[in-house]
């Protein structure tokens, strides 16, 4: 048919669960296509990996948590894949940042203990395994904090994180860096690519250490290089002698940026395909399996046909769940049941807006194996999953990686590819 | 034409809303990353976009530093169109600004092909390479002096093949040559057009003359509309009445030019004849994918022992068709591909050439230029001749589109 083509599996969504799936979709074998609206929530979340932060209390052991968990949640997506498939998605996720293509760059953790880490509020927020460059912001390391701030950076206040970071033990206080500037405002990213300068960060460097105070660590916002932070990280921590961590920026956020090139190329790297710009219009349907579906293209669309699909393109942050004026709630992406829907009748929204909203658990209906309720070779991966909070429970990239990993080993189980492929 | 809004307007417009400031699209442009002249797609588009009145002066001049490269559109995570909306801000600019000599004139490669090239040839190229005639320019017009400047071919594609009809099979497929094809790089044609003849297909080349991107990408969209009808009016004869002829082009620029920026930056929608071309019409890599995805290209392939490098120009992305070039080499044995992930070249088209906006445009490239220089590579492929032009001018590596590759592959 004129406008298409065959892959073995085809992946919907480029944020964390797509891309995974697609790397571990190709390493096995698979001839694997990933196609995407748009860049996914790598470039607005941490770069952390939260696995389990809120149960509701605060976790300090998310290995230690998850039992009790999934036994109160058991339509939880960790009740289906379990503590392991965690730790093993984290395990091939370590590999490929030390295989990837930001050198001396790692991930640190474990999931027997989170980290304590600051936010740019100067709130205390738990995750589980983290850039090396944010560990030494961690609530156990005793020394006293100085928060760096700098005007041409909106949105991060030094001030209002070190005040806050006091008010919750962590002895602290700020001071502005002066950066020299070309225009009014500079995003984290424009900060970023300077820090990858070396002589520009050594005059950094030298006007701030003029300012830092003896046994003091330093957080700086998380803008220490794009293309080399680890150079710029432990360039910085030899010149000012002492720790430094970055701390979370608002959007975009560098260290997820990081995170999308290093998994784009562990896709790449494996010979898998990308297409961005392409959102899923329409999907062709054989009984119960999906048999192509079409992405918005120039001037024809494109028709993406395969013997398995991988539906990580999201839940109503994406806009791939959709609520809409009549009250009608679908997934827009293949139209496929959902599940965790208020019942008739009941409220949808409760008045407190970081309450547990009761829209919150919806997500496309899956069976144990995380396959689509209705489609048979539709696997679902990602906050397109029904029965998780992961703004609340701190759980976004640990369900990510846990079940893009699980998504890709079924289908390489079922497809016949060496067993263990994936691993 | 029409001056009231279109569905098609309202569409673009309309997509703003969708914004949620999320500022992917700022990470992602090339231009606002080198220059505060240019604040970023956000800023210059859906937010300032607010603030301009149809009939109102436009109370916002940076957005004349957009290059129109579409990567912000491309990486929009919401469907905002981002550069669409852009384009159209830029031309209501020019409106109001009144636009200079420079770009009526190098906006118009048929113009200059055809007083450039031909007989004219070496007597064109002469003052192409000569300093002072280009100092001379950049004073007077505001090209700039060093800007990469292709030379004129000595035969027109088009003269070639008059005497190079392709023999008849019944498998017609139709031929769009660029201005570059025409008048600059005539020999890349003839290897479309041998790797299509190789694969069975009855070559048509209609008489045609530029699809009006220059134009459109200067704001000239009253000029552009002309020109890109014209085309389309060269062209839908051909496919209009057999449902299984298509327009196939190398040059990646000016078939997204057809297959969707005239639609939708100059509000052609509604235009039959541009719509059906529209459908038809395929980037050449894409439709030898297409065919080997089938089982109808012929795998012939010698090998090839190169290490090349592969550059997806961002108008080549902006087809929403990912990279089919890479899938393509993959066929050729002995050939090893290092794929770049610079962004953009810098060039888009006539931008890079302004006298204003050149150092922005050498910036831009740098990081690609660095990468190609780091790479080992020799050649690099690349589906747009300005992107090329751009990359042999900044680095020295010789730079050909991907079918050159497969041409060889073939042995044709």
């Amino acid at each position: 048919m004129r406008g298409e083509l065959h892959y073995d599996v085809v992946v919907i969504g480029a944020g964390t669960a797509g891309l995974v799936a697609g790397a571990r979709l190709a390493e096995g074998g698979a001839r694997v296509c990933v196609v995407a609206k748009g860049v996914g929530s790598t470039h607005l979340a941490p770069g952390t990996i939260d696995v389990l932060g809120y149960a509701p209390d605060r976790v300090v052991s998310p290995s230690g948590a998850m039992e009790e968990f999934v036994v109160r949640h058991p339509d939880h997506p960790y009740a289906r894949l379990g503590v392991d498939a965690v730790a093993e998605a984290v395990r091939w996720f370590e590999a490929r940042v030390e295989a990837g293509p930001v050198p001396g760059y790692r991930y640190l953790g474990d999931l027997d203990r989170n980290y304590l880490l600051p936010t740019a509020l100067g709130a205390l927020r738990p995750s589980a395994v983290i850039p090396e460059t944010m560990t030494a912001g961690d609530s156990v390391v005793m020394d006293r904090v100085c928060v760096v701030g700098t005007r041409t950076l909106r949105d991060f206040h030094a001030a209002l994180c070190a005040t806050n970071l006091n008010r919750v033990g962590i002895p602290a206080r700020s001071v502005e860096a002066d950066i020299e500037v070309d225009r009014a405002d500079q995003n984290s990213l424009g900060l970023a690519r300077r820090f990858d300068d070396p002589s520009w960060r050594a005059a950094f460097a030298g006007r701030l250490a003029l300012k830092l105070q003896a046994d003091e660590r330093v957080g700086l916002p998380a803008v220490l290089g794009i293309r080399d932070p680890h150079s710029a990280w432990s360039d910085l921590e030899h010149r000012l002698g002492r720790s430094v961590f970055e701390i979370p920026t608002l959007p975009p956020s560098v260290p997820g940026m990081r995170l999308y090139e290093i998994l784009r190329s562990a896709l790449r790297a494996a010979g898998g395909r990308l297409v961005l710009g392409g959102e899923v219009v329409s999907a062709d349907r054989e009984g119960s399996r999906v048999t192509a579906v079409s992405t918005h293209a120039a001037g024809h669309n494109s028709r993406w046909a395969a013997e398995w699909f991988v539906l990580a393109a999201g839940g109503f942050n994406s806009g791939a769940i959709e609520l809409d004026s009549h009250w009608a709630t679908q997934d827009r992406v293949l139209g496929l049941p959902l599940r965790g829907l208020p019942a008739p009748g009941e409220p949808r929204f409760v008045g407190d807006y970081l309450a547990e909203q009761p829209m919150s658990r919806v997500g496309v209906a899956v069976d144990a194996e995380l396959r689509a309720e209705g489609a048979d070779n539709v696997l679902v991966a990602g906050a397109a999953l029904p029965g998780a909070v992961p703004w609340r429970e701190g759980s976004g990239e640990g369900i990510a990686l846990a079940s893009g990993s699980r998504a890709a080993q079924l289908v390489l189980a079922r497809s016949g590819a060496p067993a263990g492929a994936a691993a | 034409m029409s001056a009231g809004p279109t569905p098609i307007d309202d569409l673009l417009r309309g997509s703003i809303d969708h914004c949620v400031k999320c500022t992917i699209c700022e990470t992602q442009c090339p231009v606002s990353s080198v220059t505060p002249l240019f604040p970023g797609p956000k800023y210059a588009g859906p937010q300032a976009e607010r603030y301009r009145v149809a009939d109102e002066p436009s109370v916002e001049w940076s957005v004349d530093y957009c290059s129109g490269c579409g990567i912000c559109s491309q990486s929009c995570p919401q469907g905002v169109k981002i550069a669409e909306v852009n384009a159209q801000a830029r031309n209501k600019l020019k409106r109001q600004k009144g636009i200079p000599l420079r770009d009526r004139i190098i906006t118009r490669p048929t113009w200059l092909g055809r007083a450039g090239g031909g007989p004219m040839a070496p007597l064109a190229n002469l003052t192409i390479d000569f300093k002072p005639f280009r100092i001379i320019g950049e004073k007077l017009l505001g090209v700039h002096r060093d800007a990469a400047a292709p030379e004129f071919a000595r035969q027109r594609f088009s003269r070639w093949f008059k005497q190079h009809p392709s023999p008849p099979t019944g498998k017609k497929i139709v031929y769009f040559h660029n201005c570059g094809t025409e008048y600059y790089e005539p020999w890349e044609g003839q290897k479309v057009v041998a790797i299509l003849e190789h694969n069975g297909f009855e070559v048509v080349v209609p008489k045609q003359d530029c699809c009006g991107l220059p134009l459109q990408s200067s704001g000239l969209f009253d000029d552009a509309r002309k020109v890109v009808l014209r085309l389309a009016r060269a062209l839908v004869p051909y496919v209009r009445d057999d449902p299984d002829t298509l327009i196939v082009g190398n040059a990646t620029s000016c078939t997204l030019m057809l297959k969707r920026e005239a639609r939708e930056i100059l509000s052609l929608e509604d235009d039959p004849d541009l719509k059906l071309v529209s459908e038809r019409t395929y980037d050449i890599c894409e439709l030898l994918l297409e065919m080997h995805d089938r089982g109808e290209l012929k795998t012939d392939f010698q090998p090839v022992n190169e290490h090349i490098f592969y550059h997806a120009p961002c108008q080549q992305q902006g087809h929403w068709i990912g990279k089919p070039a890479l899938e393509l080499f993959a066929l050729i044995p002995g050939l090893e591909v290092t794929e770049g992930n610079a962004r953009c070249c810098g060039i888009a088209g006539t931008y890079g050439l302004k006298v204003e906006k050149y150092d922005i445009a050498q910036a831009v490239g740098a990081d690609l230029f660095g990468q190609i220089r780091g790479s080992g590579a020799g050649e690099v492929a690349c589906d747009s001749e300005t992107c090329r032009w751009q990359i042999t001018h900044a680095t020295g590596h010789r730079s050909v589109h991907p079918i050159d590759y497969l041409h060889r592959a073939y042995g044709l």
